[in-house]
């Protein structure tokens, strides 16, 4: 018996000896279970995606108490207001601020460190597979610790410039110091993820390349932002959506990171509030104002969609030499 | 022959049922059992209860109890049970609600049972007044919660502390230190100047909300809000007098900087790293809880600067998603009974909310070993019949988050006095008006 992985009917050499029903099933099942295989994931997707991407709309546009029964409708009130907020666009530049500060950094040194991974080395293996490592740990367990380290006053981090000398660091309370400390935190857990996916496509580079570069002069360092870079171009494109999608919506770290009383406020003046957060401190404690908050969910769907984009296009503009991007074979001397 | 097109079919049928069984999980209901039901106890902080179930388990074998939340904050504990009555499923069948936050779910009455409906009504002599009060709902048709606890008000320190700084050790000498708020801040101020290495005050919000409770209870009866429920944080004399009392701590330089029941905080009481605290009675097991107990003996109980006051306080409701509710308030009435009351303030501290548990002899007679053998139930009971309850309005939790962030943030160095009070006003209103 042999397993049939072929996704066409059999062929079947004599057509007229089959009954006809079977062959009408045949064919539904050649036309329809296409559809079914996939469904599962649409249903998933609207069931746990589009309805309440959906939802969130429509409740966004009522004065929706979460414990009150009657939800009157009020437009786009809740938008109106919350453009009008600054405490929305204080959120709005503390999730900027920390996606800067960590994705640039964190994609640099995965490039950095897949470049080295992709050499001959002892244990590559092992090597390869200890940069994962960060990653399979909880994000909590991460932000908790992370908190600790970050103390103000029986924080690691502190005792250590207490040390070497320095005055010790607000950590909690003074806004950039907060954003510098969450992105450890965040770096700490993806760099090595993203270091993967760039070895994996580093790769797939052939290696004739590289020698016939050898071969003209090119450095290491020159095959580096010539050869290697480049072509992965579509691999740091996808890096950077990535990225962005997770570093907008940027909720565990900081928010596990503050401890106390209204942790979800990020420090007493908001220092490290992200949107996610502001989201959460309006939709449920201390103000149950489910309307507003999900005006804000909406207003962060529009942001990582706009944030996204103009990442496409500097990445695109910034690897390509001629526009167009796609033919970074043909650029190659 | 067919093989083949009968596995493509089996395999179609899978990813249908597959499908069907994903989407009908999140709608799946729970089955009726039979046999030893369990009632779900949803807290937060320590409520003492543990021994009251055993004994109640022991008289009714046919029901379990599960307590959820033991040891947790508040702030985590609110939003979930919001969340729970909001979705109609999830919370348990008998849940804690905290008085400043009572008067929010109060608002929403047809999420819980209707305790009058359930012959609550005769108990109404077993509360203090305004406790059984607070628990009805405005038109007085519905009892939402019965009381479990209130919070009375002393100030715990460090004895050891005290020592090193060359101030007296000895609770009634203590307290005769500190007869008014500035006696305090000058008792503080000599603390302070002997270099101990430990700050004065834990945080000033805790002595900020303690304060502010005492001089709103002393005076007009209310905080935040006035009875009719309008803001009147910046014109209630009693929210600026706690402010100002506030900004003479942190001038000092008294304030200890630990954010109440962050990680720091706690760290701070595991390295005695201040000397005294604000501390309703519940605070007592909170404190046991943080310092350990390699500090037993170390601490003790004096009686807080002004006249008295009350931090808190909880009910227990029941949710009318509950699947149990009459066994379930068969237990909350058992818990929150004189008998009750009386076996979770020996357990973990919270002072009885019945007269008569507090007329009880194991009340007036209790001491806590912890904190130097102190007689806590002369201390904490004696003024907690005359209490003067303070109302919280509706968006009490709001309001007072957005006060105690300005109070942190002069704490801090961040703002200047004047500038906190400025962002307490605005933000205050802010949060009101949301």
């Amino acid at each position: 018996m042999t397993v049939q992985l072929d996704a066409r009917p059999p062929v079947t050499p004599a057509p007229h000896r089959r009954r006809s029903p079977s062959v009408r099933l045949s064919r539904l099942d050649t036309r329809f279970s296409p559809y079914l295989y996939i469904a599962p994931f649409f249903l998933i997707f609207g069931v746990f995606g589009a309805y309440p991407l959906v939802y969130t709309f429509w409740v966004s546009l009522h004065d929706w108490d979460l414990l009150g029964s009657d939800h009157a409708f009020v437009g786009a009130e809740n938008y109106t207001r919350l453009l009008a907020d600054p405490d929305f666009w204080h959120a709005v530049v503390n999730t900027l601020g920390i996606f800067v500060i960590s994705t640039v950094p964190q994609l640099l040194a995965a490039l950095w460190l897949a470049n080295l991974l992709n050499r001959r080395l002892r244990f590559r293996t092992g090597w390869r597979m200890a940069v994962l490592i960060p990653n399979v740990t909880s994000t909590a367990a991460v932000a908790i610790v992370f908190g600790v380290l970050f103390s103000r006053e029986f924080g690691m981090v502190n005792w250590l410039l207490d040390v070497v000398g320095l005055d010790p660091v607000e950590w909690k309370s003074n806004r950039f110091a907060s954003w510098v400390a969450i992105s450890a935190m965040v770096d700490w857990r993806w760099t090595g993820y993203n270091a993967l996916i760039f070895l994996a496509a580093m790769q797939a580079i052939p290696r004739d390349l590289y020698e016939s570069a050898a071969i003209d002069g090119a450095n290491r360092a020159r095959q580096f932002w010539s050869i290697t870079v480049p072509l992965l171009r579509p691999t740091i494109i996808f890096c950077v959506i990535i990225s962005t999608i997770g570093g907008l919506q940027l909720f565990t770290e900081p928010r596990l990171f503050h401890s106390g009383t209204n942790p979800i406020r990020g420090g007493p003046l908001r220092e490290s509030q992200t949107v996610t957060m502001y989201m959460f401190e309006n939709a449920f404690a201390p103000h149950y104002n489910f309307g507003y908050g999900s005006a804000v969910a909406w207003l962060l769907f529009a942001l990582i969609a706009v944030v996204a984009a103009v990442n496409v296009a500097i990445i695109r503009r910034l690897g390509g030499r001629t526009p167009g991007g796609r033919a970074a074979m043909g650029e190659l001397p | 022959m067919g093989v083949i097109p009968r596995r493509r079919l089996a395999a179609v049928a899978l990813a249908a049922a597959t499908a069907l069984v994903v989407t009908a999980g999140c709608g799946g209901g729970d089955s009726a059992e039979d046999g030893p039901i369990t009632l779900t106890v949803d807290v937060f902080g320590q409520f003492g209860y543990e021994q009251l179930y055993q004994e109640y388990m022991a008289a009714h074998p046919d029901v379990k109890i599960v307590e959820r939340g033991t040891g947790g904050n508040l702030d985590e504990y609110s939003p979930k049970l919001t969340q729970w009555l909001a979705a109609g499923k999830g919370a348990g069948d008998i849940v804690a609600i905290e008085e400043g936050l009572l008067v929010e779910y109060k608002a929403n009455p047809g999420n819980f049972v209707n305790l009058l409906d359930h012959g609550a009504a005769d108990l109404k002599g077993n509360f203090l007044d305004w406790k059984w009060n607070a628990g009805l709902t405005a038109d007085g048709k519905q009892l939402i919660g019965l009381g479990t606890d209130v919070g009375g008000m002393a100030m715990c320190y460090r004895k050891d502390l005290f020592a090193k700084a060359g101030l007296p050790t000895e609770r009634d000498a203590v307290s005769k230190l500190w007869p008014t708020w500035p006696d305090y801040i000058r008792v503080g101020e000599q603390f302070a100047a002997k270099q101990t290495g430990a700050s004065f005050v834990d945080a000033a919000t805790n002595t900020f909300n303690t304060i502010l409770l005492q001089t709103a209870g002393n005076t007009q009866g209310y905080s935040y809000y006035d009875t009719s429920d309008n803001l009147v944080v910046d014109s209630n004399p009693a929210v600026r007098q706690a402010w100002d009392t506030t900004m003479d701590i942190v001038d000092s330089g008294l304030a200890g900087k630990y954010l109440a029941w962050s990680e720091e905080w706690v760290s701070a009481f595991k390295q005695a790293k201040f000397a005294t605290i604000a501390c309703p009675a519940w605070m007592t097991g909170v404190i046991e809880g943080n310092a350990g107990p390699s500090a037993k003996g170390k601490w003790d109980i004096a009686r807080v600067p002004g006249n008295g006051g009350n931090w808190g306080g909880s009910y227990l409701a029941v949710p009318k998603q509950s699947k149990h509710q009459a066994r379930a308030i068969e237990l909350a009435k058992f818990l929150t009974s004189a008998k009750g009351q009386i076996g979770a303030f020996k357990a973990k501290g919270p002072l009885p909310s019945s007269p008569q548990a507090l007329d009880d002899p194991a009340i007036a007679d209790a001491t806590n070993a912890y904190f130097s053998d102190a007689p806590v139930g002369q201390i904490f009971a004696a003024g907690a019949k005359n209490l003067k309850p303070v109302y919280m309005g509706p968006k009490n939790q709001a309001v007072r988050t957005e006060v105690e962030n300005a109070v942190r943030t002069v704490e801090l160095g961040q703002r200047s006095p004047a500038q906190g009070w400025t962002d307490a006003v605005a933000n205050a209103k802010k949060a009101a008006a949301k």
